[in-house]
């Protein structure tokens, strides 16, 4: 059995599509049209038959509630590994993207916490040992 | 001025505010992460904002809501009341 694919609750499939494929350079996996919605999965370009995030529609009404309340106490959805925090910080920062939290070390991590702008935050993580 | 003696009376709020005059705006996530890795504290995130509160009556922390998230900051104007009170006052008599 292998982790195929997780799912992230978003505001707007378009937005969020641009926001990880444009700032955050994953790649389109599926995007299959569904009615109102898509099947929407990015993959990381490096690895692609890697586990899949699926960019999905906030329709059920308890995902409002829940994801709001994740953001306003800072908790990050997912975790994305990086070679250097600070070079995306600086990266992204430029590009007007909004960190809730600069790079910080935590022990054996560096760690910053960015705004999806789609609904949710996401924490960047650059292992250190 | 009650308040705030109350709050410092407590180790986790104490290292609350060790952690917040080093950066202000912190998340509640970022506070519990650090009381984790700095202090060894782990106790629960509802005790922590609970906490965080306690320390926001006391006039030692505020906090902003800004877009969907909410920042703390210290406030340390409540204990340079407290060396008003006893220090200075004993090296002027």
């Amino acid at each position: 059995m292998k982790l195929h694919t997780v799912s992230i609750f978003v505001d707007d499939q378009q937005r969020a599509v641009e926001f990880y494929t444009g700032r955050l350079g994953f790649a389109v996996s599926a995007d299959i049209p569904m009615g109102e919605h898509r099947w929407l999965t990015i993959v990381d370009p490096e690895r692609p038959d890697g586990t899949q995030l699926s960019l999905e529609p906030k329709d059920h009404p308890a995902v409002g509630p829940f994801t709001e309340a994740l953001a306003t106490d800072g908790i990050p959805f997912c975790v994305l590994g990086v070679d250097d925090v600070q070079a995306e910080y600086d990266r992204l920062t430029a590009l007007g993207e909004t960190f809730t939290q600069p790079p910080t070390a935590m022990g054996p991590v560096i760690i910053a916490t960015l705004d999806d702008t789609c609904g949710n935050l996401l924490q960047l993580a650059q292992f250190t040992g | 001025m009650t308040d705030v003696y109350r709050a410092l009376a407590d180790e986790t709020r104490r290292a609350l505010l060790d952690e917040l005059v080093q950066r202000d705006e912190q998340t509640l996530f970022e506070l519990c992460s650090k009381l984790a890795m700095n202090h060894n504290l782990t106790p629960s995130r509802q005790a922590v904002s609970q906490h965080l509160d306690v320390l926001e009556t006391a006039g030692l922390v505020r906090t902003e809501r800004r877009g969907r998230y909410k920042f703390h900051t210290i406030d340390t104007a409540p204990l340079a009341e407290i060396a008003e009170r006893w220090p200075r006052g004993k090296a002027q008599s």
